[in-house]
């Protein structure tokens, strides 16, 4: 699976990287960085949590 | 197992709560009813994007009708219910007797609104997307005197829109300084010279005394006795909880409808969302929150909470989190501050546009503020699920300062 955001809709809230630091992480510059596009299939549950709790919708994830 | 469902409320928490029951497999009848014209649509940017006029109503939508299919769903607007029955599991939507086997309240709130001013035109309060379009058209015509009574999230919000559209806005609020019930003093300071350095105007710590006008609105007169001149007034003074169709249900309503840890009303019954008032593990204290991480969260949790046992059902005590967008300003708070908290901002400072505050007491972290500093908020909200001691928080605030 990958990790889409659109970067036009994030507005770098974070909540994302709370729930999956290692996927996600806003940095100092306030941009958010995708650490990992193509996270192993035991990361799913996580990244599918941090896909709902994003208050833009911003993430997706395409198989 | 139970073989339909009944969620009331067609927004954040119902609309989740109905995505949840069926990624849990959940294979019964799903209603969901809302009393409103338009399907589930998310609030946040009625007060910002949206009013600014940068956003389609499309853009807000929360369940498209692929969604609708996918989820095998029956979802009915303008469905109003009432008179639930809960021994004999029946409520009536717009007079008409319905059955369930369980059901989810996720009615939500309204605005609070100042009384006798439901006949002057011009005075508006902003919850749903009509209220948002109505304020929007007002903004675009002429060139309109603007005030925002109440200056809580909302109304500083509105007031910061039209600001940003080169509205004259004046914000009057009955406390000293704005916000600082949640935030405290200083930080409360913070954003009112964030608007009035923006141009905004604040009158505080007066009360409204009365909205001038017959049948169109022409001023606040207040009770200082200064009147300001308005062709449009916004009243942001709070949200009540959509419980009045529960009165006579026998559940119990207490500024919300009351749940136990688990989001559980009664048996077969949950809530969810600004409506619900649950018990909070962590804090030891029922809650009742307004914030759109929570209704989401807790529309998921409650509706998988039907599907449980007792002995399966787990508590739902998250840390409260929420953001506010004022000007070019990304406020943010997790955790539950009060006024009488230290507050200690630990990165950067106000000066500076950007910074982030901690809230303690007792010797415990118990909120992060962020202006512009989503990343520390998030660090610290894990602190707190962590129930990091004030110390712990202030040496982590060295980490990264
Ligand atoms: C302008 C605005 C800006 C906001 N900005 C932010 C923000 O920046 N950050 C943040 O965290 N939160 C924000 N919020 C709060 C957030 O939107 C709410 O917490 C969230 O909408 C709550 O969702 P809910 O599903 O519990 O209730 P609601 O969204 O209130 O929905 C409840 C629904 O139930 C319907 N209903 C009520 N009674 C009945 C009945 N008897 N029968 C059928 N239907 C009924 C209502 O009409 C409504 O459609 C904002 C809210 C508003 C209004
Ligand atoms: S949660 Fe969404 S909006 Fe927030 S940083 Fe992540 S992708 Fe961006």
């Amino acid at each position: 699976m990958r990790v889409v955001v659109d970067f036009d809709l994030c507005e770098s809230n974070a909540i994302c990287m709370q729930i999956a630091p290692d996927i996600f992480e806003v940095r100092d510059d306030d941009f958010l960085y995708i650490l990992d596009e193509t996270p192993s299939e035991d990361r799913r549950s996580n990244l599918e949590e941090s896909v709902q709790r994003c208050p833009k919708q911003a993430i997706s994830i395409e198989e | 197992m139970h073989s339909s469902i009944t969620i009331v409320g067609a927004s954040l928490a119902g609309v989740r709560a109905a995505e949840a029951l069926r990624s849990e497999g959940f294979k019964g009848n799903i209603k969901l009813l809302g009393d409103e014209a338009h399907i589930a649509y998310d609030r946040p940017p009625l007060s910002k994007s949206f009013l600014e006029g940068e956003m389609t109503s499309e853009k807000l939508s929360l369940l498209t009708s692929e969604k609708i299919n996918e989820l095998e769903i029956e979802v009915r607007t303008d469905s109003k219910a009432s008179n639930l029955d809960i021994e004999s599991r029946t409520l009536e939507v717009n007079g008409e007797v319905e059955e369930f086997d369980a059901l989810i309240i996720a009615t939500g709130a309204r605005a609070r609104k100042l009384p006798n001013t439901d006949k002057i035109n011009g005075v508006h309060t902003l919850r749903s997307l009509d209220d948002s379009i109505k304020i929007r058209k007002s903004f675009k015509s002429g060139n309109p005197k603007v005030v925002v009574v109440g200056g809580g999230f909302i109304g500083c919000e509105v007031a910061a829109t039209a600001s940003n559209l080169g509205i004259e806005v004046t914000i009057v609020e009955s406390q000293d300084v704005p916000l600082s019930h949640v935030l405290g003093e200083e930080a409360g300071k913070v954003i009112s010279e964030l608007h009035t350095n923006n141009g905004v105007r604040l009158k505080c710590g007066v009360e409204v005394q009365e909205i001038k006008g017959d049948s169109q609105v022409e001023g606040v007169l207040l009770e200082d006795g200064t009147l300001l001149e308005a062709d449009l007034v916004i009243v942001g003074i709070g949200a009540v909880p959509n419980t009045e169709w529960l009165e006579n249900s026998g559940l119990t309503i207490e500024n919300g409808v009351c749940c136990d840890q688990t989001c559980l009303v009664a048996p077969n019954i949950v809530a969810a969302g600004d409506v619900a008032r649950w018990d909070h593990q962590g804090y030891g204290k029922s809650i009742r929150l307004e914030h759109w991480d929570n209704a989401a969260e807790q529309g998921k949790h409650a509706a998988l909470r039907l599907l449980q046992t007792e002995a399966e059902a787990l508590p739902y005590a998250p840390i409260p989190w929420f953001w506010s967008d004022q000007f070019d300003r990304k406020i943010q708070l997790a955790g539950i501050s009060s006024p009488e908290d230290d507050f200690e901002v630990v990165v950067d400072s106000p000066d500076e546009g950007r910074f982030t505050g901690i809230y303690g007491s007792e010797g415990k972290l118990r909120a992060v503020l962020g202006i512009n500093r989503p990343r520390h908020v998030m660090q610290f909200k894990s602190l707190m699920e962590n129930k990091a001691s004030w110390k712990e928080a202030l040496d982590f605030a060295k980490e990264i300062g």
